[in-house]
C-alpha cells in the first residue's frame, strides 16, 4: 500500500516538473525562432525520469569517469534535453534563451565540445546507437558498472546503421545498454507508418535478441517500471518502446506533423503555455 | 626488404599493444586483409569484429574513444571513405580519438578491380576538419606513423597499400608529422632543380627510379615524400618553390583533391608561379596487375620521367 502511494506521489511530482520543462521548451523555441517542439514534447517525460531518478550523474562533474552515459540520438529534440539539464544544474536556466544563437553553448543540435554533459554530438540521425554500443563495450572491457542509455526517434530507426547496431549489441552481450525508442509516429514528411513503416517494432527487436518492454511513454509509473527492469544483468541488451504523442501537452501541436520543426510565435507560445500549466 | 605497408601496420599493432592497454582494434570482416589477425590472435579481448557493417564499426569506435580507448578501425580505404557521414560526425566533428585505417589503397591492389580501389579517400578525408591524413611510403615509416597515430590525441586517417613497397628510407629515418621529407636527391646537389617530384605511398618507389633515370640523362631532380597529406599548406612546400623550375606530383589516387590538389592549393597560396604536372588516376580503376595499372594509368617511372621532361626548353 505504502509503496503504491510513494509511486503515486512521485508521479505527481514528475507531472509538476515536466509541466515546467514543457513551458521551458516552448519558450526557448519561441525565443530562438526555430527548432523542433513536436519531438521535444514527446520525449520530455522519458528524459525527466531518466535524469531525476535513474542516471548516475553529477552536473558539477560532467567528466566523472563512472557516470552513466546518455545519448540523445534524435538530436533535434535537444530543447527537451537542455531543459532537463538546466533543471538538474548543468548550466543556469537563463542560458536556455540563447538556444540557436551565435556563440551559444546550446547549439541547434547538441554539441559535446560546447556543452559539458553532452556525451556525443548528434543531429545526423542513425549514429547514436552505434556510439552508445561502443561506450557499453568500453564499460565491459574496463569492468565498469556504468550504463549507457540511447534515445532514438522512430523516424530515425529507418536509418540502416541503427540495424547494424541492433545486430551487434546482442553479439557483444551488452546488458549495460538501454535503447529507448520515442515512438511518436511523426517525421518531417508525414506519419512514420506512411513514410516508411517500421512496425511491428516489438517483434523486430525481440527477434534481433533484445529484451523489450513496450510502454506508454507519458505514464511515469510505466516509464519507471521499464527502466527498473532495464537495470537487470543477463547478457541481453534492453529496449524500451515508448509509445508517445508528438507535441504532447499542447492540443494544437499534438500529432500535428506541421509542428515537427516549427517555432511558435508569441501568441501561439502563450496559448501553449497556458494549456500546459492548466492541464 | 619490400613489404606492404598493411603488413608493417599489423606488426606495429602487436608490438605496441603490451605497453598500451588502451589500444583496441576493430575490423569489419576483413581482418585477414587489413593484417590485424596477428593482433587478434595475441590480444583476443582487445579485437572486435563488427561484421560487414562499417558505419556501426566507426560509431562504436567513437563511443569507445569517448571512454578512453584508442581504437584502430580498419577496412579497405574505399569502404571507409564510403561511410563518410559516420566519419564526418562521429570522428571528425566529435573530435574522437579514433584511428581509421584504410588498406588496399589505389590502383596498386590490381586484380580485384575498380570497386575495391580507394581512389577518392584522401580527397574526402582532407576536407574534414580535425582529421590528420597520413600515408607512409615503406616499412620503416609505417611503424613510426602507427606509433605516432597512437600517441596523437585526435582523429587520424591512415592510408595503406596492399602491394609490397621497396624501402625508400634507411633505418635511421625519423618521421616528423606535417613535414615532407626529401627521400632522394643527387649526391652533388644542384643550386636549382629542374623538377621536384612529390610522391606519397605506393608512388614514392617509381618516383625514385624515375629520378635515377633522369640523372643518367643529365637532369637533376629530387623526390619529396609526402607522408602527411593533411594538414598540408604553403609551409609544407614553400622551400621547394625557391629552387625548382617545375613540380610533378604522382599519386595512386584521383588527381582531384589528393596530393596533386594539395600541392596546387599550396603553390597558389605561396604565390610563386611554378607549373605543376599532376600524375594520378583520372578515371575509375579496373582489373589487371598493379604494375600494369600503374603503366596504363600513367603512374609508372617512365611516365614520371616524361612529365619531368615535357615541354622542356
Amino acid at each position: 500500500m505504502s509503496k503504491t502511494v510513494a509511486v503515486e506521489n512521485q508521479a505527481a511530482e514528475f507531472k509538476q516538473i515536466t509541466k515546467q520543462l514543457r513551458v521551458d521548451i516552448i519558450r526557448m523555441i519561441e525565443a530562438a525562432g526555430s527548432g523542433h517542439p513536436g519531438g521535444s514534447l514527446s520525449v520530455i517525460d522519458l528524459l525527466t525520469v531518466l535524469y531525476l531518478k535513474f542516471l548516475k550523474h553529477d552536473p558539477k562533474r560532467p567528466d566523472w569517469a563512472d557516470r552513466d552515459r546518455l545519448i540523445l540520438s534524435k538530436g533535434h529534440a535537444c530543447p527537451a534535453l537542455y531543459a532537463v539539464m538546466a533543471y538538474t544544474g548543468y548550466f543556469p536556466k537563463e542560458n536556455l534563451m540563447t538556444l540557436r544563437k551565435l556563440g551559444s553553448s546550446l547549439q541547434g543540435h547538441p554539441d559535446r565540445l560546447r556543452l559539458p554533459g553532452i556525451e556525443f554530438s548528434t543531429g545526423s540521425l542513425g549514429q547514436g546507437l552505434s556510439v552508445g554500443l561502443g561506450m557499453a563495450m568500453a564499460a565491459k572491457l574496463d569492468k565498469k558498472a556504468f550504463k549507457t542509455y540511447v534515445i532514438l526517434g522512430d523516424g530515425e530507426i529507418q536509418e540502416g546503421q541503427c540495424w547494424e547496431a541492433l545486430m551487434a549489441a546482442p553479439k557483444f552481450k551488452l546488458d549495460n545498454l538501454v535503447m529507448i525508442l520515442d515512438h511518436n509516429n511523426g517525421q518531417i514528411d508525414g506519419h512514420v507508418n506512411e513514410v516508411l513503416p517500421i512496425d511491428p517494432m516489438e517483434d523486430k527487436l525481440k527477434s534481433f535478441g533484445w529484451e523489450v518492454s513496450a510502454i506508454d511513454g507519458h505514464d511515469f509509473a510505466q516509464i519507471e517500471k521499464a527502466l527498473s527492469q532495464a537495470q537487470k544483468a543477463g547478457q541481453v541488451p534492453h529496449a524500451i518502446i515508448a509509445k508517445t504523442v508528438k507535441g504532447k501537452g499542447v492540443s494544437f501541436m499534438e500529432n500535428a506533423i506541421a509542428w515537427h520543426g516549427k517555432a511558435p510565435n508569441k501568441e501561439e507560445a502563450d496559448r501553449a503555455v497556458e494549456e500546459i500549466l492548466n492541464a | 626488404m619490400p613489404k606492404a605497408t598493411r603488413e608493417s601496420f599489423g606488426e606495429a599493432l602487436s608490438e605496441l599493444a603490451p605497453k598500451n592497454p588502451q589500444l583496441v582494434v576493430f575490423d569489419a570482416d576483413l581482418s585477414k586483409s587489413t593484417m590485424t589477425q596477428d593482433f587478434a590472435k595475441k590480444f583476443p579481448d582487445r579485437h572486435f569484429d563488427f561484421g560487414i557493417a562499417e558505419h556501426n564499426m566507426i560509431g562504436a569506435a567513437a563511443g569507445m574513444a569517448l571512454c578512453g580507448k584508442v581504437p584502430f578501425a580498419a577496412s579497405f580505404a574505399c569502404f571507409l571513405s564510403g561511410r563518410l557521414e559516420s566519419i564526418r560526425i562521429a570522428v571528425a566533428y566529435n573530435k574522437t580519438n579514433v584511428k581509421l585505417v584504410g588498406t588496399h589503397a589505389g590502383l596498386g591492389i590490381g586484380d580485384d578491380g575498380a570497386s575495391q580501389m580507394g581512389l577518392e579517400d584522401i580527397a574526402a578525408m582532407r576536407a574534414l576538419p580535425n582529421m590528420a591524413v597520413l600515408q607512409p611510403a615503406d616499412a620503416v615509416e609505417t611503424k613510426q606513423v602507427v606509433a605516432w597515430a597512437l600517441a596523437h590525441e585526435g582523429p587520424v586517417y591512415l592510408r595503406l597499400t596492399r602491394q609490397k613497397l621497396e624501402d625508400v628510407h634507411d633505418a635511421g629515418y625519423h618521421f616528423a608529422f606535417g613535414v615532407p621529407d626529401v627521400v632522394w636527391e643527387p649526391e652533388s646537389k644542384p643550386r636549382h632543380y629542374q623538377t621536384t617530384i612529390f610522391a606519397s605511398g605506393g608512388t614514392v618507389g617509381p618516383a625514385v627510379s624515375a629520378a635515377k633515370t633522369l640523372l643518367e640523362k643529365g637532369f637533376k631532380v629530387r623526390v619529396v615524400n609526402v607522408a602527411t597529406l593533411s594538414p598540408f599548406g604553403p609551409e609544407s612546400i614553400e622551400k621547394f618553390t625557391l629552387d625548382s623550375s617545375r613540380f610533378v606530383t604522382v599519386e595512386d589516387h584521383n588527381v582531384n583533391g589528393g596530393l596533386g590538389g594539395a600541392v596546387c592549393e599550396a603553390v597558389a597560396e605561396v604565390g610563386t608561379p611554378i607549373p605543376v604536372v599532376k600524375l594520378g588516376a583520372r578515371s575509375f580503376g579496373e582489373s589487371g596487375t598493379g604494375e600494369e595499372l600503374y603503366h596504363k594509368h600513367g603512374l609508372s617511372a617512365p611516365h614520371i620521367v616524361e612529365a619531368c621532361l615535357k615541354n622542356l626548353d
